[in-house]
């Protein structure tokens, strides 16, 4: 197996001596989706801010493509090829799609101090971009992101870093604000950007979606690695039972039974 | 945005060709060009200060009799929206970014009497005196950005207490250095002309200053690197810096440029009357705020135009002279102008509203918010 695109040795992040990460051993390589899995305020957070930059680990290391690294801001671990993708697309509502896009990253044209953003450049190849991530209402760079659904504003986050060159895409919880349908077409994103090699860590709390898209899961409770499993080694039960506590759920099953059906939506 | 009505010509044909029966047309395909038109025309963020602009010169027009539209008339509101515009549009710059900037007032004040402090009292040259106002307008400008970016304090309260702790310095200064709250200068002609001279004896020279400032600002908003990064500060600040937009540079020199515009305000002032006064453009820290407002800036930040605020200026002066013409109680301007204020501002919230439904069958944009 080739060299893990990225890395985590032993991470632990604590703040004001409290531990909000112990001990957390990850890798994910190129062509390869991780699942990070875990209810709220299990450290999912705290992991995605160490692996793009945000906070510094107070133990433990970050290695990417082999080499140890230390990120002093979001924009270290971006030069590196890692971006990462918030739940409502780290977007702007108020600005066109073109100028989203290029946000921090402007195509220039001409000489200083009569150089000017090619809007017209930006348009062009935000609208291509999108259209190849299958957003295809979206024809005009003008268009206020505000405008976009939820799924659309993945599509245009994706996009962006993809075509910046992101080799690791960070994505937290893509999928949780969104509709049946538009999930759907999100973690069919997730597929594309895993065919065309990148590395994805898919941040969810949603079993269903990490299991059809998973190659790799790791289970967070409460700051530490409660399981680390490959595709197929668990049944979605018992990962929905360790997720909520284990023989919490089971107790809570007959009485979610009668109400839902089952555990999951 | 001149560049928008051929662009989206041009793009016509392949959006009907990328666009395969999977995505209906959200309007009609048949007059889709002609309604688009009409549509984007009521969708731009504009549009409301437009209408405001254009109510409030109908009603004078009609109230104020022959007079209002007179030169003398249209001097009148052109010189005041001009001085408030130089003023108003670098605060839109900062609003647009996600900030306040209420020491306007002090820094007209303090960077008048500085001018005539220097080039009056001391009788250094002018252009000396020039720097000087610009540097009061500068620095405090820096120290408000500074404050608030290594603070996090809200720039409302950041800027009100410097325009408070302003207008104390200026008005204790002036009296220790010159005994006095008014204190006089006599710029020479040349001076004179490039700020305080009265063109064809009625209109202002700042009039070109404010259209020259304007063209700039525009310029930077619209179609510079710089300008994303502004809207893209005030949009949503964490992404902003997520995506490596040096925020804190951003902020600190539009306070600047916030500081210098108040400061060319008060060179103006003082070269227009021969002299400064401590307690000069007090009224601008709200007035600036009313104008950009008015002009579709969204005080929350992350929207703006130029083209809203000029009109949004224009409004303004529009009902503070107009009101006068109209042989009623001035009282009552006030009163117009905050109606006037309330209706730009749902007015504006509508217009928004439509902007970003733009062409969608249905979004679900505001869901799981």
């Amino acid at each position: 197996m080739s060299v893990p695109l990225l890395k985590l040795n032993h991470v632990s992040k604590s703040f004001a001596g409290v531990d909000a990460l112990s001990d957390v051993s990850l890798e994910v390589s190129p062509g390869e989706v991780l699942c990070l899995l875990g209810d709220n305020g299990a450290g999912k957070s705290t992991l995605i801010k160490v692996l793009s930059g945000v906070h510094k680990p107070t133990r433990g290391s970050v290695e990417v493509e082999g080499r140890p690294v230390v990120f002093d801001s979001p924009k270290d671990a971006g030069d590196l090829g890692i971006a990462t993708v918030h739940q409502y697309g780290g977007t702007f509502p108020l600005m066109s799609v073109a100028r989203c896009f290029f946000v921090g990253k402007e195509p220039t044209r001409g000489v200083w101090p009569f150089q000017y953003f090619d809007k017209k450049t930006a348009a062009e190849i935000t609208v291509r971009e999108m259209q190849k991530l299958g957003i295809t209402r979206v024809t005009d760079g003008d268009r206020l992101v505000g405008s976009l659904s939820g799924g659309e504003r993945q599509s245009l986050a994706i996009a962006r870093a993809v075509y910046f060159g992101a080799k690791v895409l960070i994505l937290d919880e893509p999928t949780s604000a969104l509709g049946v349908k538009q999930a759907t077409h999100v973690l069919r994103l997730i597929m594309q950007a895993r065919a065309h090699g990148l590395a994805v860590v898919f941040v969810t709390h949603n079993v269903t979606h990490a299991m059809a898209v998973g190659d790799q899961f790791a289970v967070l409770i409460h700051g530490r690695m409660a399981d680390d499993f490959r595709k197929g080694e668990r049944t979605r039960e018992q990962i929905t039972d360790l997720m909520a506590g284990g023989e919490a759920m089971a107790d809570l099953e007959a009485e979610l039974a009668g109400l839902t059906g089952s555990g999951n939506s | 945005m001149t560049a928008h009505a051929p662009h989206s010509a041009r793009r016509t044909p392949s959006r009907s060709a990328a666009q395969p029966a999977a995505a209906p047309a959200p309007e009609g395909p048949a007059p889709q060009a002609s309604r688009r038109s009409a549509s984007s025309f009521l969708r731009r963020p504009e549009t409301g200060a437009l209408m405001g602009t254009v109510t409030v010169f109908i009603f004078f027009a009609i109230f104020g009799g022959a007079q209002f539209l007179t030169t003398g008339g249209v001097a009148s509101w052109l010189n005041i929206a001009a001085e408030l515009a130089i003023i108003a549009l670098p605060v839109a710059l900062l609003m647009v970014a996600g900030a306040f900037d209420l020491s306007v007032g002090s820094v007209v004040a303090g960077s008048s009497v500085t001018l005539a402090v220097v080039s009056g009292t001391y009788g250094m040259p002018i252009i000396v005196g020039i720097l000087a106002a610009l540097a009061v307008g500068a620095i405090t400008g820096f120290v408000n950005g500074f404050i608030v970016v290594r603070t996090s304090v809200h720039s409302f309260i950041v800027t009100l207490a410097t325009q408070f702790a302003l207008a104390g310095l200026t008005l204790g200064l002036a009296r220790v250095l010159t005994g006095s709250t008014s204190v006089s200068l006599s710029p020479d002609p040349f001076w004179k002309s490039a700020f305080g001279t009265l063109i064809n004896g009625q209109f202002e020279v700042a009039i070109f200053w404010a259209i020259g400032i304007a063209l700039v600002v525009a310029w930077v908003l619209q179609m510079t690197k710089f300008g994303n990064w502004i809207f893209a500060t005030g949009g949503d600040n964490l992404s902003a810096r997520a995506a490596g937009i040096p925020v804190a540079k951003v902020k600190i020199s539009l306070f600047v440029a916030s500081g210098l515009g108040a400061a060319l305000v008060g060179i103006i002032q003082t070269m227009l009357y021969n002299g400064a006064q401590t307690g000069t453009g007090q009224s601008f820290v709200f007035n600036s705020i009313v104008a950009v407002v008015v002009g579709g800036v969204l005080l929350t930040g992350g929207y703006g135009s130029v083209i809203g605020v000029m009109l949004g200026c224009l409004t303004f002066a529009i009902v503070n002279q107009g009101i006068y013409y109209t042989g009623w109680n001035s009282d009552w301007a006030a009163l117009i102008l905050g109606i006037l204020l309330l209706a730009a501002v749902l007015m504006n919230n509508t217009f928004r509203k439509l902007a970003l439904s733009s062409g969608a069958p249905k979004t679900t944009t505001r869901k799981g918010h």
